[in-house]
């Protein structure tokens, strides 16, 4: 009997999921020796056109990494989807629009602004990119960006979620073991819907720090604080923390070590918007009762959206800046 | 009948002090615009930051929030922290493109029904002002196919 069919795919993203796929170190053999890899472009060379050929539901899991920012992302999604009979929305990006999702805080003219004209680029011609170019050998094309950054199941039908910014690697290890139970007859498939590999709590939770002040008089950046004690709880030390908000699965890796929890897992389960939850945990705490001295405090985060959205903005309420949701898609 | 923009508004109140000074102007006959649809709160320190996003999410073009003045809160100190969640939001609100004019916050005391109706006809005003938010919901998913359009 020929191996289950196991697709990866690499959308808008940084790569790192696909490292964090490899670092399952032997586990990764379990995987070769259960199913048969159809697709993964950062590991092997399969086209595009392959895939289309490919019978419907003929690929058993699809792990889909990043969001979806451009046409050919858009595409892939639905190809994929077509292809594959369980479509994993596969880490922060997938799920969340993670960093490529701040891009939503500016209009499309603001990115390639930044990108192609800032003082810190050398484009003395002003070129821009271009959907499609005449060369003498025929057209190159190159995939337009859309206006905003989308996650996956915004696009899509998603059966499970695994977040992470990237999932940790024994979370993956957990997920592929249960996959690889079902091929044997073995396990039966978690409920559609289910976010798997992560906790079903908060970063906080987790936290083995100590929290009891729960008061902060001022917020500073982790360069401004050389002197941070290995026991309190960060926020309490006046680091922009985003444990309350944030769910658990990673065993509060950043916090153990001193650098406060940025959100990568997610919003937390029962939390619709994870930003929200965290201006009303970050202002609970703010010790003060004067409109300007509560602003003085807030001072100490110059980019609230930046960092309560930092992972969560596609998927959140609100989603994007008006103007770049009200551009043409 | 005229074509003027009527904002909807979402008020949200507290059950203490707010509420009944919506509640004191309804009995004393005070006419304020009809555009605020209230929400009653037990404090105005349950006003989670999602409520007001959701509300601006799902077509509100102003949200209020009213709660009982600084030091008579009934739970003690609960509206300084939506004073703080306010500060909070109208700062992380603006980045999303949603002017400071939208949200407002407000002390009213049970007694105040006439100040509370004139906060309410001050704020519609305003709103009025900026036009509606009509917040862009989704982008419609263009067709499957990439083609070679401008970006």
């Amino acid at each position: 009997m020929s191996k289950p069919k196991f697709a990866m795919y690499w959308a808008s993203a940084c790569g790192g999921c696909e490292i964090a796929v490899l670092n399952i170190d032997e586990k990764i053999l379990d995987l070769d020796a259960n199913f048969e890899v159809a697709f993964w472009p950062a590991a092997m060379d399969v086209k595009y056109k392959e895939v289309e050929a490919m019978d419907d539901e003929s690929i058993l899991v699809t792990l889909f990494n990043g969001s979806i920012r451009t046409d050919e992302n858009e595409h892939m999604a639905h190809l994929l989807r077509r292809k594959s009979k369980l479509l994993v929305a596969f880490g922060s990006c997938a799920n969340e629009g993670c960093i490529p999702g701040l891009a939503n805080l500016s209009p499309r003219e603001g990115i390639f602004e930044c990108a192609y004209t800032s003082p810190s680029t050398e484009n003395p011609d002003h070129l821009r990119p271009r959907s499609a170019w005449q060369a003498p050998e025929g057209t190159l094309t190159l995939t337009p960006l859309q206006s905003v950054v989308r996650t996956l199941d915004q696009v899509v039908e998603v059966d499970y979620h695994v977040p992470g910014c990237p999932p940790e690697s024994h979370q993956i290890a957990a997920v592929l073991d249960v996959l690889i139970a079902v091929v044997k007859g073995e396990a039966e498939l978690p409920p559609k819907g289910a976010v798997l590999g992560a906790g079903d709590s908060t970063v906080c939770d987790e936290c083995t720090r100590k929290r009891d002040i729960k008061r902060i008089s001022k917020l500073s950046r982790i360069q401004e604080l050389p002197m941070l004690n290995t026991e309190d709880c960060l926020l309490e030390q006046g680091l922009m923390c985003s444990g309350p908000a944030t769910r658990s699965g990673c065993n509060s890796r950043c916090p153990n070590v001193g650098a406060p929890c940025i959100g990568c897992y997610g919003a937390a389960p029962g939390v619709l918007d994870q930003g929200a939850r965290l201006m009303t945990a970050i202002a609970s705490v703010v010790d003060e009762k004067e409109p300007a001295a509560i602003d003085k405090v807030l001072d100490g985060l110059p980019d609230p959206a930046g960092t309560f959205y930092r992972f969560s903005l596609a998927h959140s309420l609100l989603r994007a800046n008006r103007a770049a949701l009200a551009e043409k898609p | 009948m005229s074509d003027r923009f009527e904002p909807v508004i979402i008020g949200f109140t507290c059950n203490w002090c707010s509420y009944r000074a919506a509640d004191l102007a309804g009995t004393s006959r005070i006419k304020y615009p009809p555009n605020v649809r209230l929400i009653r709160l037990m404090c105005t320190g349950r006003l989670d930051p999602t409520f007001v996003l959701k509300a601006f999410s799902e077509g509100a073009d102003g949200v209020l929030i009213a709660g009982c003045h600084p030091g008579e809160c009934h739970y003690l100190e609960q509206n300084y922290k939506a004073l703080r969640r306010y500060q909070l939001m109208t700062r992380t609100l603006a980045q999303f493109g949603i002017v400071p004019e939208r949200l407002r916050l407000t002390w009213a005391s049970a007694a105040e029904g006439a100040r509370f109706a004139e906060e309410i006809a001050t704020m519609v005003e305003e709103v009025r002002q900026v036009g509606p938010l009509n917040w862009p919901t989704r982008p419609v998913p263009r067709v499957e196919q990439a083609s070679g359009g401008a970006a």
